[in-house]
């Protein structure tokens, strides 16, 4: 009886919310429907090598995101600080010529400290900018950029003695080149470096993750079959199972008939496997003591702090771990990559990170693993999409590469619009 | 002799606290960067030239934070809302043939009409996010121009000094002079002062319109939205229509932006286009903010006092440090670091969000 009231309760105000929660999602999916039905020249392989790609660069970035979100510090534009500090660890360990798996290993230990330091840093400038936090983070790039430069085009050479004729430096021996090359892994360099370790044709990868995630949702059942009081969404859980057969059985099919899609370029295990583990790091961490500071801050930091949690601290160590894990995403995105832009592979990581999680569906107060994986994929598809588009629909594919600069700009404001309005409004309700 | 020294230190205090120590560091930091100038043979005169023009050329910018700091939405991070328009004006004038002074009127009366209309908007979407106004105006701002360069590429303009010599769209940079509007306010009554080159007519228009937006902050209009910035509980109970004032602030600074870039872009020589205007908001909001300003007080003569200091530290530092680092972009470094960090010492003191 009582559950009943409270479903009628609470149904309507759902069905309403959900929409306007998913809106940017829907979007996404639509124009991505849209381009496959509008471009004649996209094969379903190209697509999937480019989408899997981008998605195995950008996802560890994406999920870096996702601990500042929950500590109420809103979207954490200031990866890109992260991003810069694992630059530094990558220049240093290309300057020796290390590489290979030993070398990578190194690059992640080197850019640990100084990705947390610069971390407190920014951490510190939150607390003193509180409230505005997202503008702040997005100003102490550029600042940061600022800084990174005078290191890197004037530091390197005036200050720090270096030979003019390593192939990093500048011919006149001030400043590291506009670019530089990481050094195939073959040849012991950074290049590929994770990516090489272990590659699995990507339909055997499909087939491995629908069988890891039906695993897990019978464990789920299982558990809620044994204890009660643990509930589950039987719809949402009956809807990802069905899919995920579906999926698996595809891939199956796909793999034994020998279709196209086996042509699909393989995929890297170990940066899969790292994507995992940053996944259920960001759903365990909030078991624990700190993740429960996270979150009680995240919601009120006046509440927190009088049942005697160290906000200030709390929100620090969230902006740390968040720029340390930029730091360690910005290494295998460079890896893969293969060369380091010097000046211009961090400037952008902020704002589409955040266009992604965005896409995925979450807002400045609520984000988790599941938005950072789909919101990864559909802003990727979309990145991929848009060209096409431009060319198909207009015949002209620069077209369709400012109308995905709009798409970035567009999501990341109107998200952040739609949540300040509704959170204003709402806020009004409860006044009156 | 201890009497002495503490009031000496008393004097310190006072001046810092009058002055302000953004503008105080930046101030000295410029007359250093002056006598470093002088003392390795570049002459004062040039440096001197050079600041007043390029004052003139961004103050308006500048000036389009006021109403916008007064009015308690923060400083206009979406001025490129203003600019967009000021461009669609500017390039509207070109279509219908105007060259020379007409060109110059028609794209400012086209690009105030589009600026009215647009900060009308503007200012509804401020009024919907009170509280993160910064963040969600940059990000508008942002849209907006990633928006328009859809639109340069796809609108139905032909006019040969406009269009890609190949395809369709419009070109990134326009020539002014192939239409006579290349410095038109520069050249106006200009003259020499002991080798300073002194731009009469951009500096009239630029100090004319601080004068008319210091009369207006002075107006009944100006004070009762100076109040609602201040406080707006109080202001609200005392019959301030706010919403209507912190619309109109912003209708001002929109249209400030957009005339703005129109002298900008006459002082310069070319109207730049599609990407140019994404980041032009931050180096106006650093202006003010170095002239003494806050995120929620500001003035005229901070306007000023700010894009005379700015302008003159960005154009003395690229001479002074190519002659003694050579090879090195060091003043654009320097300009990134003190223009952001700045904005960033400016939010730090903006008192929201409570704990």
């Amino acid at each position: 009886m009582r559950d009943a009231l409270k479903n009628n309760k609470l149904k309507p105000n759902i069905d309403s919310n959900w929409l306007a929660d998913n809106i940017v999602t829907l979007i996404f999916f639509g124009f991505t429907i849209f381009g496959f039905i509008v471009s004649d020249g996209m094969s379903m392989t190209y697509f999937l090598t480019e989408l899997s790609s981008r998605f195995f660069r950008n996802a560890f970035l994406v999920l870096s995101l996702i601990i500042p979100v929950v500590a109420g510090l809103g979207l954490n534009f200031g990866i890109v600080v992260g991003a810069m500090s694992g630059q530094i660890a990558i220049a240093i360990v290309r300057y020796h010529a290390l590489g290979g798996v030993s070398g990578i290993i190194l690059t992640f230990l080197i850019a640990f400290p100084i990705a947390a330091f610069f971390g407190y840093l920014t951490g510190r400038l939150y607390n003193k900018t509180r409230g505005q936090e997202m503008i702040a983070s997005l100003i102490v790039g550029f600042f940061a950029n600022g800084i990174y430069q005078f290191l890197f085009l004037f530091a390197v050479g005036v200050i720090i003695k270096v030979p003019a004729s390593h192939p990093m430096i500048k011919t006149d021996g001030v400043g590291v080149r506009m670019t530089v090359d990481l050094v195939a892994f073959e040849e012991g360099g950074l290049k590929y470096a994770l990516d090489n370790l272990w590659r699995m044709p990507f339909m055997w990868a499909v087939f491995s993750v629908s069988v890891i995630i039906l695993g897990l949702q019978l464990l789920k059942i299982m558990k809620s079959k044994k204890r009660p009081s643990i509930r589950i969404n039987k719809t949402l859980t009956g809807f990802v199972m069905i899919a995920f057969l579906g999926l698996g059985t595809f891939s199956l099919i796909a793999i034994f008939s020998g279709s196209s899609l086996m042509y699909v370029r393989d995929v890297p295990v170990v940066v899969g496997l790292l994507i995992i583990i940053l996944c259920a790091f960001n759903a365990l961490i909030l078991k624990t003591k700190i993740g429960q500071d996270f979150r009680s801050v995240g919601q009120s930091q006046h509440i927190a702090a009088v049942s005697g949690i160290n906000v200030d601290r709390t929100r620090i160590i969230a902006t740390m771990i968040s720029t340390v894990l930029a730091a360690w995403g910005q290494i295998m995105f460079l890896q893969n990559m293969g060369t380091l832009n010097t000046y211009g592979a961090h400037t952008q990581i902020g704002m589409f990170s955040v266009a992604c999680l965005l896409v995925g569906g979450a807002s400045t107060q609520k984000a988790g693993v599941r938005h950072a994986i789909v919101g990864t994929i559909l802003f990727n598809s979309m990145f991929i999409m848009s060209p096409e588009i431009g060319q198909a629909v207009f015949g002209n594919a620069l077209l369709g590469e400012y109308f995905r600069t709009f798409m970035v700009y567009g999501v990341i404001g109107m998200a952040l619009g739609m949540h300040v309005w509704r959170t204003n409004k709402n806020a009004k309700i409860t006044i009156d | 002799m201890a009497e002495l020294k503490d009031k000496k230190r008393y004097g310190i205090r006072d001046v810092i606290q009058s002055v302000g120590l953004p503008t105080l560091i930046i101030g000295v930091f410029l007359i250093m960067l002056l006598f470093a100038g002088t003392a390795l043979g570049i002459p004062l005169s040039a440096l001197l030239s050079d600041t007043m023009r390029r004052a003139g050329m961004n103050g308006i910018l500048v000036l389009a934070m006021v109403p916008s700091i007064q009015s308690g939405t923060g400083p206009n991070f979406a001025l490129p809302i203003g600019i967009v328009c000021g461009l669609f004006g500017l390039v509207l004038s070109i279509e219908f043939g105007f060259t020379g002074v007409t060109w110059f009127v028609v794209a400012v009366l086209l690009a105030v009409i589009f600026a009215v209309f647009v900060g009308y908007f503007y200012g509804k979407l401020l009024n919907a996010v009170k509280g993160s106004e910064m963040t969600i105006a940059t990000y508008t701002g942002f849209s907006i121009v990633a928006f328009m360069c859809l639109l340069w590429l796809m609108l139905p303009l032909s006019h040969p000094n406009m269009q890609w010599f190949m395809g369709k769209g419009l070109r990134e940079t326009i020539q002014l002079d192939a239409i006579g509007g290349a410095h038109i306010l520069n050249d106006f009554l200009k003259f020499e002062l002991f080798g300073v080159i002194i731009p009469t007519g951009l500096l009239m228009v630029f100090f004319a319109l601080c004068l008319i937006i210091w009369i207006h902050s002075k107006s009944k209009m100006g004070i009762s939205i100076s109040a609602g910035g201040i406080n707006p509980q109080f202001s609200h109970a005392s019959g301030v229509e706010i919403n209507k004032n912190r619309i109109s602030a912003n209708i001002i600074s929109t249209i400030l932006g957009a005339v703005g870039i129109i002298v900008y872009s006459q002082s310069y020589g070319y109207a730049q286009l599609y990407n140019a205007p994404l980041m032009m908001a931050f180096p106006a909001v650093a202006a003010i903010l170095i002239g003494g300003a806050t995120a929620s007080k500001a003035k005229v003569s901070h306007v000023i006092i700010g894009v005379f200091l700015f302008q003159g530290l960005l154009t003395t530092a690229l001479p002074v440090a190519n002659r003694v680092f050579e090879g090195t972009d060091l003043s654009e470094i320097m300009r990134m670091v003190i223009q952001n960090g700045i904005i960033l010492y400016a939010l730090t003191q903006v008192k929201g969000g409570d704990k």
